[in-house]
Parts: structure tokens; sequence; C-alpha cells
């Protein structure tokens, strides 16, 4: 591996020296949290110039927050004014990106939100000479050596964050990702270092396994038994594969983990592969991923630069490697032995288990895959012990879990509560639906998933508690649905996806999934030149998905396949009366399938233009010029043509 | 372009099949997409039959077989964006532009790709041109922005 080719600048000799002093420390967890003076210098507790925080990540590059880093630098060159620009990742609150901190010397981290490009300048004016602008600011960091500006709450004290339980998000959004030493200087690797010296692989898949913690990627299979599994498997080579392919629509919560905080994700990998006694480890991310790939690219880099993955890592006689891999972008990838294919490079089909790849894995060697979240876990629990770990949540399901919240949601973000947590808690944290509407379900799980109503929001959040009401923990996507969101239209949109993502290997997920795709979509179409035939199909239709639906779960090779039709299940059990509606009396009522919609003209506005009439594919529209006209119910195919054309908006639907 | 190929094959020389996704993301980095003939090449490259080539790049969402155009739109099509409006965006950008998804328009000035989600929920509907994004679209930021670029 060609990492040492060129040196990291954010490393230098004093900082190796430092840190590798301290990791080599008798007590490495004691020593990294201890008052030194110069780790509260890599903390930046103590500072001489002013620091500017901006975060970066794929999710405020949309709004717009390398305009805003650039923005920044301009105005420090512009101003000649001596301040340290550092990028950190994501808070998590996504709706209030971009942000930036700023913290002068003596004073509190301040943290201001929505800092579009145009206004950092009068920002920064302010900021920099001890005048905040308090309505940008956000919240500031508690510190007791600081002194807190005034009127601004403590971040600690906003109930966003106080509600949560932070464990895998305590870096985000504060650290820099780009510079180990941030991590490092907060107790990062001490947990390898401590594994690497103290314990044997088969104690550190013990302290796991009382850990009970299970994984995060949808299954929830517990993680020890894997571990053990695999170490007690005898071959040559073993692989540890960290599973960083999120595919899941609409959950980002693995690339901002992994984009805030690359440096937690690679020290679980190093200690998983170390407690199966893997030399190899490989990290599957996804191509399209830029900034992920980016970071954890750099990580990897200074990882090595520091002695902390390759040869004879930290004088333990331990090797490992560590590669990443680019994905080129498959939803079935997310299953482990489709996964594995695709290493090999062959297409990601999954294959019948067992042999389990823990047994037979990759190249034909003991492997284990893991989610990115579950080994994010893993520091901490070697740090803080499996039992301590297993306090937290509930007794079958332990730990924290984060999930990303989006939808019509006044607050996009991502939030980490303990198992048990009920769903009513993680719409309340995100801010609830805007004000004027009503909330109809939350899906949760992803294209897996199902839909719960908001009656049984209450019940707690853990792997055994969502599938005894029919619903899947998933990768912890949540997706907030109202009164606009036409639910037949949300199944047809998952049905959609997997239709597309099926891999094709067996037959009912492949032939199954398209044909749930067809009914919906004959639900949802207009009626038009329908013959007999067509008719009873779309009558039959429901009872044809149910009946599929069950076949489909039950057939299926993989997880993908068995758990596609949890969305038409999860709505036929809750909304089946806008499937009915759907059916009999071809109304959509949230007005989002297209050709259900019936247009009328209002008379008030239409001018006679004649605008619609010449346009309409059908002539359903009639009238005398210059006076209101008339769309004849029976003729309209309700292509919507009209609407587009009228410049007087005089065209609405029902 | 043969020779292109030819020397980026060279970096990977005595590779195995496990280096066939990692050649063909070098080679769609570097032409952004597979031509029939780096197809062919790779197939000679690492002894195989180019109908295996071909199948596990259609089998990935990332390849495409037409060359990019001078606009590379990407449509994000996660459930947040479905949910905010992302199926009328992607309506409007397919007869604006008369090509769908994963085709070139002839002029070779627009290609168009649906992604599955691109993590930028809070911004939803977003789509990228050319690697700049656009948030919290609507229908008629979205006609100014392709009628700005059909001018140029």
């Amino acid at each position: 591996m060609n990492t040492h080719a060129n040196m990291d600048p954010h490393i230098t000799p004093i900082d190796q020296e430092f840190f590798t002093k301290l990791l080599n420390a008798p007590d490495p967890i004691a020593a990294s949290f201890a008052e030194d003076a110069t780790l509260e210098k890599y903390r930046r507790v103590k500072i001489t110039k002013p620091v500017i925080y901006v975060g970066l990540t794929s999710s405020s590059e949309v709004a717009g927050a390398f305009d805003t880093y650039n923005e920044v630098q301009r105005y420090l060159t512009e101003t000649g004014v001596d301040a340290d620009v550092v990028t950190v990742g994501s808070l998590g609150l996504c709706s209030f990106e971009p942000m930036i901190d700023v913290q002068l010397p003596g004073k509190c981290r301040i943290v201001f939100q929505q800092v579009t490009p145009e206004k950092v300048s009068s920002l920064l004016d302010g900021a920099l000479n001890n005048f905040i602008p308090t309505e940008f600011a956000l919240g500031q960091y508690r510190q007791s050596i600081h002194q807190p500006w005034p009127g601004v709450p403590y971040m600690d004290e906003i109930s966003f964050f106080h509600s949560q339980r932070r464990l895998l998000l305590q870096n985000c959004g504060i650290i820099d990702p780009e510079n180990i030493s941030d991590y490092l200087s907060r107790g990062g690797y001490t947990a390898l270092a401590l594994v690497l010296r103290k314990h044997t692989h088969e104690a550190v898949c013990r302290i796991v396994e009382q850990s009970k913690l299970r994984g995060r990627g949808g299954g929830g299979f517990p993680t020890a038994k894997k571990w053990l599994m695999a170490l007690q498997a005898a071959a040559d080579q073993k692989y540890f594969i960290c599973n960083a392919d999120e595919s899941d629509p609409g959950a980002f919560m693995d690339r901002l983990l992994m984009e805030s905080d690359p440096h937690r994700v690679i020290e679980g990998l190093a200690i998983g592969a170390y407690a199966i006694g893997a030399s190899k480890a490989i990290i599957y991310t996804r191509n399209r991923y830029r900034l992920t790939v980016e970071r954890l690219e750099k990580a990897l880099k200074q990882a090595y630069q520091l002695g902390l993955l390759g040869h004879n890592i930290l004088d333990s006689g331990y090797n490992l490697d560590i590669v990443l891999r680019k994905g080129p972008g498959a939803y079935v990838c997310g299953e482990e032995t489709a996964l594995i294919r695709s290493l090999e490079g062959k297409r990601g089909m999954p294959e019948s288990k067992p042999p389990y790849p823990a047994e037979k894995g990759l190249f034909g060697k003991p492997t284990v895959v893991n989610n990115i979240e579950t080994l994010a876990n893993v520091p901490t629990i070697i740090q803080k012990g499996g039992e301590w770990f297993a306090a937290i949540g509930t007794p079958t399901s332990t730990g924290t879990k984060i999930f990303s919240v989006a939808g019509k949601i006044n607050s996009t973000c991502l939030v980490e509560v303990p198992m048990g947590t009920p769903l009513s808690k993680v719409v309340e944290l995100a801010g609830g639906v805007p004000e004027e509407r009503k909330l109809k379900a939350v899906q949760i799980g992803g294209a897996s998933g199902g839909c719960a109503v908001p009656e049984t929001l209450n019940g707690p959040i853990d792997f055994e508690a969502l599938v005894d009401v029919g619903l899947n923990m998933g990768s912890g996507g949540v997706t907030i649905l109202d009164d606009t969101v036409c639910m037949i239209d949300m199944v047809k949109y998952f049905m959609h996806f997997i239709q597309k993502e099926s891999c094709g290997k067996c037959i009912p997920c492949r032939d199954g999934s398209r044909r749930m795709l067809e009914i919906l979509e004959n639900i949802t179409r207009r009626p038009v030149n329908e013959n007999g035939h067509n008719t009873l199909e779309r009558f039959k239709g429901v009872i044809h998905l149910e009946s599929l639906a069950e076949v489909m779960r039950d057939t299926s090779l993989c997880g993908l396949g068995q758990t596609a039709p949890n969305p038409v299940l999860s709505t036929l059990k809750h909304f089946r009366e806008e499937y009915e509606e759907h059916i009999f009396d071809r109304k959509c009522r949230a007005g989002v399938c297209r050709d259900l919609r019936t247009f009328y003209v209002d008379v008030e506005k239409c001018t006679g233009c004649t605008a619609c009439a010449r346009k309409c594919p059908t002539n359903a529209i009639i009238g005398t010029p210059r006076s209101p006209y008339f769309i004849i119910e029976d003729k309209c195919i309700g292509c919507g043509v009209c609407q587009d054309v009228c410049k007087f908006s005089a065209v609405f639907f029902k | 372009m043969r020779s292109r190929i030819e020397s980026l094959l060279e970096n990977y020389a005595h590779t195995k099949r496990d280096s066939l996704i990692p050649i063909l993301q070098q080679i769609q980095d570097d032409l952004g997409y597979l031509s029939e003939e780096a197809v062919v090449l790779v197939g000679k490259h690492l002894d195989m039959p180019t109908s295996q080539i071909y199948g596990l790049a259609t089998f990935y969402n990332q390849f495409r077989f037409e060359p990019k155009g001078k606009y590379h739109v990407q449509v994000c099509h996660g459930t947040a964006c479905h949910v905010l409006g992302a199926q009328p965006i992607l309506a409007l950008l397919e007869k604006m532009l008369k090509i769908k998804d994963g085709q070139t328009s002839r002029d070779g000035q627009f290609s168009l790709q649906v992604m599955s989600c691109i993590g930028a929920c809070a911004q939803a509907p977003a789509i990228s041109i050319n690697g700049k994004f656009y948030g919290k679209l609507t229908q008629e930021r979205l006609k100014d922005i392709i009628d700005e670029l059909k001018q140029h």
C-alpha cells in the first residue's frame, strides 16, 4: 500500500512523538482525558488567535457551505485578520446549515446558523470585534475557563441536544475530521492501544458480547456472535469488512458520521479486525460519495503515518492493512454476501446462507461484515466496558441509535437516542410537521421498512418491538409524511426503487416486485379505453398485492426481497381505505396521483383566452372565446396540459 | 482513446478479476463513460469474455455507456426529495431537455441521471449540474437555470 508516499501536512513530528507517547502510557484512556496543557492545545481550549470553524459535509455542501468557506477565507485575506479556519463536520442540524462557529481567545465557542455567503462579512465584522448578531447565534459551548457570551444559550441547554444521548455523534461538528490530532486529543485510538496491549482476541469478543451490541445495518444480528464465529474458524487469512455503502434512499446518517468523525470508524474497524485476528480490512463505501471517500482516504493516511495501522502497530506485533474500496452503487450490496461478491469483482448477487461469511466469505476465507454505525460503537464499548454499554437502551437492544429524520418535517436532522425511545420523541426532536399540516405517518427503515401511524408512535423503538408491530428498523432512516402525501404514491415509489434494484437472481423478488409495481400503477392510472378485463384486474389488485407480498416475504433469497413488501403490507394495514378510494372512487385524496385528478375551470378567473382548449389533446374543453370555459369530466384524461398553459391560474384540480 | 485506455491498463498489470471494478471506475473517471472499445480492451487485459464485463457494468448504477453531455444534470430521487416534489422536477427536466434518465441529448449539451439519494435531505428537492448543487428547487427556478444554460 502506497500510503507513506507523501506526508500529510496535518501531522508534525512533534504531534507524532507526543501522541505515540500518550498511547504508550500505562493507561492511555486515563492519560488522554487528563488535564494536560498540550492536550488542551490540541483540543483548542487555549487559543492565541481567533478560530473560525466551518461545517463542511455532503449535506451542507448542497446548502452552500463551500461558498461560505471560500467567503470566510476571502474575508480574512481582505481584512488581514489573523485567524485560523478549521473544517468541521455536521452537528446533525441539517436544516440550519451552513453553520460556522467562532471562537475568540478566552471566550466561549459560539455557533451561528444559516450563514449564507452574503452574511459572512457582516457576521465576522461583528463577531471578531466582540459583538455578536444574536439572531444568527444558535448556542455556545460550555467551558468553565472561558467567558460566556451574554444572551446566548449553552449548547447543552438547547432541548434538541440535551434530549439526546450522543455517544457516536459526540465529536461530530466539533472536531476537525481531516486532522487526526483532534480525535486523538479526545481519547481517540486509546481503545485500540489498550486492546492491543492488554486483551487477547477472544477477550475483545467477550467484552462486545457483554455489551450485547447488535448490527446497526438493519438485521440486528449480535455482533459478538459473528466475531466469535470468525475467530474460531481456522484459516491462514481472515478479512474484516466495514460496510459503508449507505444506500437506503432518504437516509444519510452513515455518510455524515464518516464525514464528521472518520477516525472513530477506523478505530472500531481496527479493533474488530484484531478481535477476529484479521490482518486485512476493507472499507466498502460508494464511489459517488466524493467527500466521504476523500475524508476516509485522508484519515487512513494519517493513521498509517502515526503507526496506528500497518506493520507492528504500537509495538504489539499485530499487523493490519485497511484498504478503501469504492463501490459502484447497488442497493443489494448492503447484503453481506452480495457485498463480498462485489469485492471479488462480480455482480453483487446474494448467496444463500449457510455457509455464513464468517466461515467462508471473501475469496473463501472467514470474513466479518459490519455496518459502520456498529463499528463506531466499539471504541466506546472498550473504553467504558461492556456492562456500561448494556445498561443503555432496552435489555435486548442496547446502546443508542442514530436516526436521520427527513421529509415533511420542520427540521431535517440527525438524532441519536437510546434504544427504546418512542418514535414520537424522534419526531418531536425534529420539530414536528409544519404548523398547518397534520402528521399522517412515519416511514421508518427506508425501502424495506413500513409506516407507523400517529397512534402507534408511543411504542418504544428497539429491534423486537418494531418487528412486533410489523415494522423494521432498517438502517435508521425516518421519513415524516403529512396529509399532502399519497400513501399509494409512496409505496409506488418504494416499489419502483426495489424493482430497479432487485439483483434478478431469485424469481419472487425479481418478478414479484415488478408485478406489484404494475398493480400499483394500475390503481393509480386513469382508466382510458378500459375494457372489462382491465377493470377486473384493478379490483383484484389489492387481493393480489396481499398474496404476492406474502410469497415474496416467505420465499425470497435475501433480505432485500424478504423485506421489500413491508411498505405494501404496512400501508394495506393502516391505509386500506386509501387504496379503496383509489380503486373504487378513482380519487386521490392528497391530489398527488396525477392521473386521478379531475380538473375544473374557475369561472371567476377564466378570461376565455382559448389557450387550454387549443392544447387539450382530447378536446375536453369547450366554450366560447372571451367567456369562461368548461371541462367535460368524461373526456378529460387528467394530463394537466390545461393547467400548464393557463396564464391566469384558472385551472385547478380536486 | 485506445492509447489512453491501454496506458491506464498498464497500472493494473498482473491483476485478477477483483480489480475489474476499480479498472472500470478509473476508465469512466477518465473518459466519462465506458465505450465499447474500453470494454473489449479490459476483456483482453483480464482474459474475460466481453459479455461478462458488460453484464457486470450494467448491473451497477455508476457505469454509463454514453458520453456525458456538456452539462451533466443529476437529479436526487431519495425519499425526502420524492415527498417534497422530485417527480415534477424530473418530469419538467425530461420535457425541457427532451431526454430520459441515462441519456445524452443529441447535440451533446445535456445528459440526465437520476440518483437514489445524495444525502442532502434538508435541501430537498435537489439537483446537481456538473457537480454544482441546487437545493430547495422550484419549477420556476429550474426553468430559469436550464434556460440560462441553454443560452451558452
